[in-house]
């Protein structure tokens, strides 16, 4: 389940993409609304990890205007229970994050999103791939000779 | 008495493709449980599980902390593991948030300073060298254990930025295997990062002797931001 809470958290991190990689902008999504516990003393604590603008501007894309642009300073019941419904309550199960920079494409499926990629692990996996591939090319050296 | 999670919901064919909770994980399990205590006066809002494979450890700790007390983000590079994860979730009634992604890469940029608990049973099998990151690759469950040389490649690219990640005051479980020098590492945590740690659980299961560690950051600490991904290649 991707919801505003976890999108919040996410960058794009391709090679080389190191600014404006955030927040990541949704396209062809499919929403289901579900209800959760909500927690006052937890978001009062969670509220200073959270990147304020990106939260509005993406809740915005998913097509809720309750946050306003500023975060209030008085942070009573009536505001945590909208935050809370935008952070928790709203799950993309399906669509695209699109990286305002760079504009990879990470697709969500089933409410998870695809945020790896193969070539990169093979990437950081080459120093360890050639020294391997020295080896063996020695120890089949060493053989011949 | 934390119940160990009910994985009833996972079938055989689960377990083809995502790694079954083993003697590693409840090393693991048994760790957390022993500093439950710790943990909960933490208070805790942001937990990040590496690698959650079947959501087993990070249920587990949300059944420790409560479901709503924390936002418990995994990442697994095996697509199948994430679904189980979520699953698990369901199952256990702790929502867990899943990104199918290698290690904490996509999290990297936003999470500095900002994670409290951060839980990693990394593959830690010694392997031929170039195992582990084929292995990584291709998504299975490989990934689970190849661990590569002296069974830490995978985790050698973790390590860096686990300082970086840890909140003032919080903690990084990992598990380890005698092969992967436990000492070594946990001085180089601390010389590099300033990291302190202490093995807080060691048990043999069949051929394997398991620790768990605990590395913890000082409240005082503030690591000095990164925003580079090209430290994503650092090896310690």
């Amino acid at each position: 389940m991707v919801r505003l809470i976890t999108h919040n958290l996410l960058a794009c991190h391709a090679k080389g993409c190191t600014s404006n990689n955030f927040p990541l902008q949704f396209k062809d999504v499919q929403i289901v609304v579900r209800e959760s516990e909500f927690n006052p003393d937890f978001l009062r604590g969670f509220i200073p990890k959270i990147e304020w603008p990106a939260l509005v501007s993406s809740s915005r894309e998913l097509g809720d205007t309750s946050l306003s642009d500023q975060l209030p300073e008085m942070l009573d019941d009536a505001f945590l229970k909208t935050l809370h419904r935008v952070l928790f309550e709203i799950h993309v199960e399906e669509g695209v994050m699109i990286c305002p920079n760079c504009s990879h494409h990470y697709p969500i499926s089933n409410g998870i999103p695809n945020m790896a990629s193969s070539v990169t692990l093979l990437i950081r996996g080459l120093p360890y791939l050639a020294s391997s591939w020295l080896n063996m090319k020695l120890a089949n050296d060493l053989k011949i000779s | 008495m934390i119940p160990t999670p009910d994985l009833s919901h996972l079938k055989a064919s689960d377990y083809e493709t995502v790694y079954e909770p083993a003697e590693d994980t409840f090393i693991l399990l048994d760790a957390l449980e022993s500093d439950s205590d710790t943990l909960k006066q933490l208070r805790p809002r942001l937990c990040l599980e590496i690698g959650s494979g079947s959501g087993c450890v990070s249920t587990f700790l949300g059944s420790i902390l409560g479901s709503s007390e924390a936002l418990f983000l995994c990442t697994d590079i095996n697509p199948h593991a994430c679904s189980c994860s979520v699953a698990t979730g369901l199952q256990n009634k702790i929502p867990l948030n899943l990104v199918n992604a290698s290690l904490a890469d996509p999290l990297l940029w936003r999470l500095q300073n900002a994670v409290d608990i951060i839980i990693f049973n990394p593959p830690y099998v010694p392997t031929v060298a170039d195992e582990a990151w084929t292995a990584q690759a291709d998504r299975g469950i490989g990934g689970a254990w190849a661990g590569g040389k002296d069974g830490m490649e995978i985790t050698n690219v973790f390590l860096p930025h686990v300082s970086a990640l840890l909140a003032p005051g919080g903690h990084f479980y990992l598990v380890a295997v005698t092969q992967n020098n436990i000492v070594a590492m946990q001085q180089r945590m601390k010389d590099i990062y300033g990291l302190e740690s202490q093995v807080v659980l060691r048990r043999r299961a069949g051929g394997e002797h398991l620790s768990v560690i605990r590395f913890s950051k000082t409240l005082a600490v503030k690591t000095a931001v990164f925003h580079s991904n090209t430290s994503n290649n650092e090896v310690l």
